[in-house]
């Protein structure tokens, strides 16, 4: 339950902001410096920090329980301990790859 | 099985509801999302294996063809991908047909518009002048 309502919400997030941002990311890089420059800046500001977190976590999200989802198109997993099991595993695993992927991000500072 | 009171002459109900191409775009959700598993895998690792995430270092990764197929790919599927999607969502929470009509035709003009955009862009760093 907690789990499809969450791969609707990232998925709305990532077809609307994700791609939006990647969008404006593609177009920097293509403007020159100062557009480039106006892009990063707003990807160090906290906010944009927690934007980009966010849609590193939504992808990972949506990822692995679009995973689970294609295995449950296939009929299987769907006894119930098992369901609920694989449901958890998207939520710790997405959290765990964000932050491996931040940690990674910020520590190596870029 | 009867009927009985629950049910709906045919021809009030052809052409509604969710089957009329359902099993089409039930199939092309599913195809894109097996390529966005591989496409997204490869911006996230693309990224954290770029030295560094300055224009110059962006620019000549898009400008190899290693770079540049990929994204050119992840854009057309993403974009597609998203806008199935959405009309999932759509068709579910909109239910009124004149809202739903237009919530997904403003999607499409998103969906195109944006991966034109994109598209655009890329093309530009791959194909522009040496930066």
């Amino acid at each position: 339950m907690a789990a499809s309502i969450l791969h609707r919400a990232t998925g709305v997030a990532l077809s609307i902001g994700g791609l939006a941002i990647l969008t404006w990311w593609l177009f920097a890089i293509s403007s020159g410096p100062d557009a480039y420059e106006t892009f990063t800046r707003a990807a160090r500001h906290p906010l944009g920090l927690i934007v980009l977190v966010g849609m590193t976590w939504s992808f990972f999200q949506h990822l692995l329980s679009g995973i689970r989802h294609l295995v449950m198109d296939t009929g299987a997993t769907f006894e119930l301990g098992i369901n609920k099991a694989s449901a958890i595993l998207t939520f710790v695993g997405a959290v765990l790859l964000t932050a491996l992927v931040w940690f990674y991000f910020l520590g190596v500072a870029k | 099985m009867s009927l009985g009171d629950s049910s709906t002459p045919i021809g009030k109900v052809r052409g509604l509801g969710s089957a009329q191409h359902g099993g089409e775009h039930w199939i092309t959700e599913r195809i894109t999302s097996i390529a966005l598993l591989l496409l997204g895998v490869w911006l996230i690792a693309s990224l954290l294996l770029l030295p560094k995430l300055d224009q110059r270092t962006v620019i000549e990764w898009l400008r190899s063809p290693s770079g540049a197929v990929p994204m050119a790919l992840f854009i057309i599927v993403g974009f597609r991908h998203a806008l199935d999607g959405m009309k999932v969502v759509i068709d579910d929470y909109v239910h009124e047909e004149g809202s739903r009509f237009a919530w997904n035709a403003l999607m499409l003009f998103l969906a195109v518009g944006g991966g034109a955009l994109a598209l655009f862009a890329l093309a530009r760093i791959a194909f522009g002048a040496v930066a």
